[in-house]
């Protein structure tokens, strides 16, 4: 079975479960109409989630740029009193702080990315229960026809479709937020401490060497940088 | 014949888009059968682009269902590998 049949499949299932059929077509549609304006509120809740993710990791890059530009006039203060190992030390904390700022930067633009995404949801649906909400009532009006039957069954099946999709959208940009939450929180901790070794613990052993490697290196050339600064 | 693009909308192409369409699905589930991350993720850019591009997009205030219901463009190997498991995008 192909992507497309079983993507269907999810969304049937799902539109199923939001589409209670009852006896009485009309009662159809005024369960399906309740159901939409609980699926337009749980939207409405899901971008204010996102936004709120996205705060506080903003908030958080603030704070780790503010701690970069102190270790940075540190590692300045302490190359000016010769102390060379504490500037290393400083700069070796600023390279850190540095790869969790870029981490951030990564994540809030994805944040962003749902937090748009949702909002083209919320007007998309919203549109689509206000065109439901005027229909609904010309059919009823007309209910004894066969063909409000069949048009009842379209535009409830039209917009649990709707509704389904809207509904994987926000459940998506939850599992995101979260997942980005539980490491905002680590950072928070981290910077909290003040422990700044092994923060980014992703990646097997030979990553995170090659990284440290990779940061030893930035950390020498801006050493002799600072060095040179100072002589002069 | 209506696609829906999940989390985007739903657009109109014409039927003849179906075969080609088809080709790149077999395509997509083989790569993620191989776990092949970065080829998957240009076969699902390419499908989605081949619908945007040939299709028309309708107006939101239809109640059409759709015929042929494509992932997000996001969708990760990871995710698309749950889809094929059978428990979905997201468990209930």
């Amino acid at each position: 079975m192909g992507l497309f049949d079983r993507m269907g499949t999810v969304v049937k299932a799902k539109m199923n479960k939001l589409v209670n059929r009852m006896e009485d077509p009309r009662e159809t549609l005024d369960y399906s109409y309740e159901k939409q304006l609980e699926m337009l509120q749980n939207v409405k809740r899901g971008v204010a989630d996102v936004t709120t993710s996205k705060k506080r990791l903003q908030l958080q890059r603030s704070k780790l740029q503010k701690s970069i530009d102190k270790l940075d006039s540190q590692a300045k203060d302490a190359i000016k009193a010769d102390r060379e190992d504490l500037a290393r030390m400083a700069l070796e904390r600023k390279a850190a702080l540095n790869t969790q700022v870029e981490d951030l930067d990564i994540q809030i633009a994805q944040l962003e990315k749902e937090q748009e995404k949702l909002v083209a949801a919320e007007k998309r649906l919203s549109t689509k229960v206000e065109m439901f909400r005027t229909r609904k009532e010309t059919i009823k009006a007309r209910y004894s026809s066969a063909e409000a039957q069949v048009k009842i069954n379209e535009s409830v099946s039209g917009i649990g479709e709707e509704m389904a999709d809207v509904g994987m959208a926000i459940d998506r940009a939850e599992n995101k937020t979260e997942e980005m939450q539980a490491r905002a929180s680590a950072i928070d901790e981290l910077l909290e401490s003040g422990t700044l070794d092994d923060l980014t613990s992703s990646g097997d052993d030979i990553d995170r060497e090659l990284s440290k490697m990779h940061a030893q290196t930035g950390v020498d050339a801006e050493l002799a940088k600072l060095k040179e600064e100072v002589k002069k | 014949m209506i696609i829906r693009i999940a989390e985007e909308g739903q657009y109109e192409v014409p039927g003849s888009l179906l075969d080609e369409l088809n080709i790149i699905d077999n395509r997509i589930v083989d790569l993620v059968a191989k776990e092949k991350e970065e080829e998957y993720t240009t076969e699902l850019s390419k499908l989605i682009g081949m619908i945007r591009s040939n299709g028309k997009k309708l107006d939101d205030s239809e109640l059409k269902e759709s015929d042929i219901i494509v992932p997000p463009d996001d969708l990760t190997l990871k995710e698309a590998r749950e889809i094929f498991t059978g428990d979905g995008l997201i468990e209930d």
